[in-house]
């Protein structure tokens, strides 16, 4: 890799400070209040190593841990990033890795769906794809097999989530670029690291809310000062700001829960169905706190408020609502009984 | 957009694991715990750490070595790190174990005094309070100081050989049992300018002549809470803890120990155990429990956060008021759920069970938010930490 030595799990506190400042930076300089791909951010996330942060060196990757993803995906969700960045390191490329299959240069997706596969030829429909229209693979998880669609060979529908993120329908009818059998047990893995990179940028965009809402309230002035001098107004920031450490402590703490255990253990199937279950649970307290401090403003396409409360809202239903979540999380509990509850939260 | 995003503080510290070597200390109390309770000793209680006084069970901890354990062994203690204490206690409270005779004592009360205590006074408490045998109250609250300590007015004068206290202190957890308590009092007359100036804390025993115990009875009628009367009590200088006039600095320098510990979300969880046990082998109330489950993994790892914090020596005060303010919320949620899961009437004669638990969690309930500084107070200093105030 290139970039700031963001090597293997002996990773300290003072080089993860460095990847912090690094990603605040990278992720900061492209901030604006655009929509769609931002290129621009992309190549510069493959220049510093982050855009493959924790695939191994063969695949091109920096071989940073998932706490290292921690810190870079917070920050891109606090800026508000436009790239595929779950899907490309998290997802794609390492979907495609563990079954295999060469991964191609650029920006990845991901998904699981239903494709008909005959030898080498692949057919069907998958719905919502993240950033299919600028992604250079779309990696596919269908029953037994692993697929390496090309988008442009494929049929393009295009969506978008709440926060005007590409979502968009692949219809394929052909030869894939690759079909290899499923390695086992990746089905499950692969639900659980995308909630843990959605519920990691769901965090980092309640901060992002969060600052916003601060900032308004230090500047916004009514009846003759400004409107954080209210109590009101401070109770209510706090609360988000409650909510804000509560997503942002779940989150790293199922990362950092993944990286020592990974992911077939209990521990972090639990881990990871809290930390999106919290953290959605904070998006819309967050949401609604700030928009309500904003007044009508943020309640405007002009304002960049909605560059965070929309991806709040868009995110908490993606890869697993909480709903979704905390029922799997009440199954695994009830299946436990009483006697197992303390057990399972103690890991 | 603005490029830079407005700088928050850290909400929170980085996430920790438990170091290796707690699984073997956590198994010996959980198997130690089951035994107990196999042999009918106690009954798993809601909000044990205010109510469940049981002087042969903290006496049976501190032979086990589990009270005092980051005291130094030369006064006593284990000399263990905050973490291993973390596990003990969290294990005690999650069973609904009887915990509160020494629990202010092993809790605050021997930390303070390594911090600011003697030399004299560390010999004389600590060896006592880590067999579980001292058990000690805290002396803040008045009449009319409650989160606002300024207000404390009872007096301590200075006289020959010492000080005498005169005034009333209020909420006093223990104070009909417990050996003696840490006073906040005012050595030196109001300064409007410098509120939090001028008081002092004393080691007070609670059998010295002048001191007048009253029950104050909770909502249940149980008998935990006092008032305590001081008429010229006198206490020798060496009695004083730590500076004279730095009360306030002493006070408040402790609160991050005291506000982010598993006691703020695990009051309720002897209910949450109850309401697992009634809903087991049904289905329909799966994404509830879970819910409840998600908010408690991730306040303990908040809390487990601030303790690796404490532990390197940093005093993480806007991430401990985080921690109180959603755990004594959550505490109350836990009771929501329940009453809206299981439909049987809250029984506070019942001897055990959810009927009881459930009784007991809401009389106790109005205190979750209350103690150790409303909620209204830690938001406020979120609010300040956020640069709003």
């Amino acid at each position: 890799m290139t970039g700031a030595g963001m090597t293997g799990s002996g990773m300290t506190t003072s080089v993860n400070t460095e990847l912090q400042e690094l990603a605040e930076s990278v992720f900061g300089d492209a901030a604006s209040s655009d929509t769609g791909f931002d290129a621009g951010l992309w190549r510069t996330l493959e220049e510093t190593g982050l855009a493959r942060l924790t695939l191994p060196a063969d695949a091109g990757g920096s071989e940073g841990t998932f706490e290292d993803a921690a810190v870079v995906l917070a920050a891109a969700g606090a800026h508000a990033a436009r790239v595929p960045l779950v899907e490309t390191d998290l997802l794609g490329g390492w979907l495609l890795h563990a079954a295999g299959v060469p991964l191609p240069d650029g920006p990845l997706t991901a998904v699981a769906g239903r494709l008909e596969v005959d030898g080498t030829t692949v057919r069907g429909e998958l719905p919502r794809v993240p950033w299919a229209r600028d992604s250079a693979g779309v990696a596919v998880l269908t029953g037994a097999h692993v697929v390496l669609l090309d988008p442009r060979a494929a049929g393009i529908t295009e969506g978008t989530n709440l926060a005007e993120e590409p979502r968009d329908t692949v219809a394929v009818a052909g030869p894939a670029v690759a079909v290899v059998a499923a390695p086992d047990s990746v089905a499950a893995e692969l639900r659980l690291r995308a909630a843990l990179g959605r519920a990691l940028l769901l965090a980092g965009a309640a901060r992002g809310a969060l600052a916003a809402g601060v900032r308004y309230a230090g500047e916004r002035v009514q009846f003759g000062r400004p409107i954080g001098r209210f109590q009101a107004v401070q109770q209510q920031l706090a609360l988000a700001a409650g909510e804000v450490a509560a997503a942002s402590a779940a989150a790293s703490a199922a990362a950092r829960v993944a990286a020592d255990v990974g992911f077939a253990a209990p521990a972090t199937r639990l881990a990871v169905a809290a930390a999106k279950s919290r953290a959605g649970e904070a998006a819309g307290a967050v949401a609604r706190i700030v928009h309500q401090v904003h007044g009508a403003i943020g309640f405007t396409r002009e304002h960049d408020l909605r560059l965070w409360t929309t991806r709040l809202w868009a995110w908490r239903e993606e890869d697993g609502s909480d709903a979704e979540w905390n029922t799997d999380l009440g199954a695994t509990v009830l299946a436990a009984g009483p006697a197992g509850l303390w057990p399972l939260i103690t890991g | 957009m603005t490029a830079t995003l407005h700088r928050l503080p850290d909400l929170v510290p980085p996430p920790i694991e438990l170091p290796p070597r707690t699984s073997a200390l956590r198994a010996e109390v959980r198997a130690f715990l089951a035994e107990e309770q196999a042999a009918g000793l106690w009954t798993p209680r809601a909000d044990v750490w205010l109510s469940g006084w049981d002087e042969r069970f903290s006496r049976e901890l501190g032979q086990r070595g589990w009270l005092g354990m980051t005291i130094p062994k030369e006064y006593g203690g284990h000399g263990a790190s905050a973490l291993d204490r973390y596990v003990v206690t969290e294990e005690l409270l999650a069973a609904g174990a009887p915990v509160a005779a020494h629990w202010i004592a092993d809790r605050q009360i021997g930390p303070t005094l390594l911090r600011f205590g003697t030399e004299e006074q560390r010999q004389r408490f600590l060896p006592g309070i880590a067999r579980g045998e001292v058990y000690f109250g805290i002396g803040m609250s008045e009449p009319d100081a409650g989160s606002d300590l300024a207000a404390v007015r009872t007096r301590a004068e200075r006289v020959d050989g010492g000080w005498e206290l005169t005034g009333t202190k209020v909420w006093t957890s223990g104070a009909h049992h417990a050996h003696a308590f840490f006073a906040l009092a005012r050595s030196a007359p109001r300064d409007e300018q410098h509120r939090h100036a001028g008081l002092s804390q004393f080691i007070v025993l609670l059998d010295a002549p002048g001191v007048q115990i009253r029950p104050i009875p909770l909502l249940t009628g149980a008998h935990h809470f006092n008032e305590v009367v001081f008429d010229r009590v006198f206490v020798p200088d060496g009695m004083v803890l730590g500076e004279v006039g730095a009360g306030w600095k002493q006070v408040t320098s402790e609160l991050a120990f005291e506000r982010s510990g598993p006691e703020r979300f695990l009051s309720t969880f002897p209910l949450l155990v109850a309401l697992v046990g009634e809903l087991a082998g049904t289905t329909g109330a799966e994404r509830e429990i879970g819910g409840l489950v998600a908010r408690l993994w991730t306040l303990r790892r908040m809390s487990l956060a601030v303790a690796g914090s404490l532990e390197s020596g940093e005093a993480p005060e806007l991430a401990a008021a985080v921690v109180k303010e959603l755990g004594t919320r959550y505490e109350n949620e836990v009771i929501d759920v329940a009453r809206l899961l299981v439909a049987v009437p809250p029984d506070p004669g019942a001897e055990s069970g959810f009927a009881r638990l459930l009784a007991d969690a809401v009389l106790h309930a109005p205190g979750f938010t209350l103690r150790g500084g409303t909620n209204e107070v830690l938001r406020g200093i979120v609010a300040r930490g956020l640069g709003l105030r």
